[in-house]
């Protein structure tokens, strides 16, 4: 059937790779450009909505619940906030920083009235609602307009948030 | 709020590594494959499907009885691919076609290098070009080419 010799056999092949790839180029619009331009700066800006006064970060441009454009002026915010909610994670995945066993937080910014989900370094039996974190950057020389400019959150020596001030985001 | 200049842009890659366990009869065609061979599997009715498949797929009855096949066939349909995408099979213009290889009644989807898009039709004759090094996936066959 065919002038080349056939291969080694090993066995009957029993198993099928099959990956599937998709590659997008993804446009972060003007929104988010903006925010991610602040982020090579090291800055946090979120955007207050005009009806209620919420601030979304990371904000999309318009707000969810009332369906308004988000164009007034951003509100810089800290890298500081609460834990809401925290989940433990004992299952490996690619690109994480930090050593199994490790924590995914959602974070309440100071200033901003929704979470953001990022990992958190510290002691797996340490971590708690309303634990005060911060913002481990990455070295200011590798910063560029990503969000992974920051590698996780840090505990920091502050007293807990009161339940209060997070309740709602649970 | 000033518009900004142009929005910034980012590759985006989603990337599935699946494995798919092959079973009994599909194990059979792609060890086939490795040894640069094509198999199909009969059905009751004498006929045979290449690709196989596990199960007659009007009756659903249990099928495994293999049949040899010719790596020669004739195409039954065709599409032709004028720009190539990475993860194709061939990077140069070439058509997509279903085959009906000799000693089969079902066509199986492949790629054909004929070199231009006139040389394609429907009936043409086509055999396998197989691939340098073969390691039990439909890649094997590397494409087909017309038989002149």
């Amino acid at each position: 059937m065919s002038d080349k010799k056939p291969e080694e056999k090993e066995g009957p092949v029993q198993v099928l790779q099959t990956p599937v790839r998709l590659e997008y180029v993804f446009s972060a619009g003007q929104s988010a450009s903006r925010l991610l331009g602040a982020m090579a700066k090291g800055k946090l800006l979120g955007q207050r909505c005009p009806v209620d006064g919420r601030v979304y970060f990371p904000s999309r441009g318009s707000c969810p619940q009332h369906g308004v454009p988000l164009d007034g002026a951003p509100v810089e915010l800290a890298d500081k906030g609460t834990v809401a909610t925290y989940s433990i994670v004992r299952i490996p995945i690619e690109k994480v920083p930090l050593e199994l066993p490790y924590v995914t937080v959602q974070v309440v910014l100071d200033g901003a009235d929704t979470v953001l989900m990022h990992l958190l370094k510290c002691d797996v039996d340490k971590v708690h609602m309303g634990m005060r974190v911060q913002a481990k950057w990455k070295p200011r020389e590798e910063w560029t307009s990503s969000v992974e400019n920051i590698l996780y959150f840090e505990p920091i020596d502050e007293p807990d948030a009161p339940y209060d001030s997070f309740k709602e985001h649970i | 709020m000033s518009q900004i200049e142009k929005a910034l842009t980012a590759p985006h890659v989603i990337e599935y590594t699946y494995k798919r366990s092959l079973g009994p009869v599909l194990s059979q065609f792609f060890t086939a494959l490795r040894e640069r061979r094509v198999v199909g599997v009969r059905r009751k009715d004498g006929t045979v499907l290449c690709p196989p498949k596990e199960y007659d797929p009007d009756t659903g009855e249990s099928l495994g009885d293999m049949v040899p096949l010719k790596d020669t066939g004739v195409v039954t349909s065709w599409a032709w691919v004028a720009k190539p995408r990475p993860q194709q099979p061939l990077q140069k213009p070439f058509a997509y076609a279903l085959i009906r290889l000799d000693g089969a009644d079902t066509p199986l989807l492949h790629a054909v290098d004929a070199g231009s898009e006139s040389r394609m039709k429907t009936s043409m004759r086509v055999r396998a070009r197989w691939a340098d090094t073969t390691t039990g996936a439909i890649r094997d066959i590397a494409c087909f080419e017309p038989v002149d």
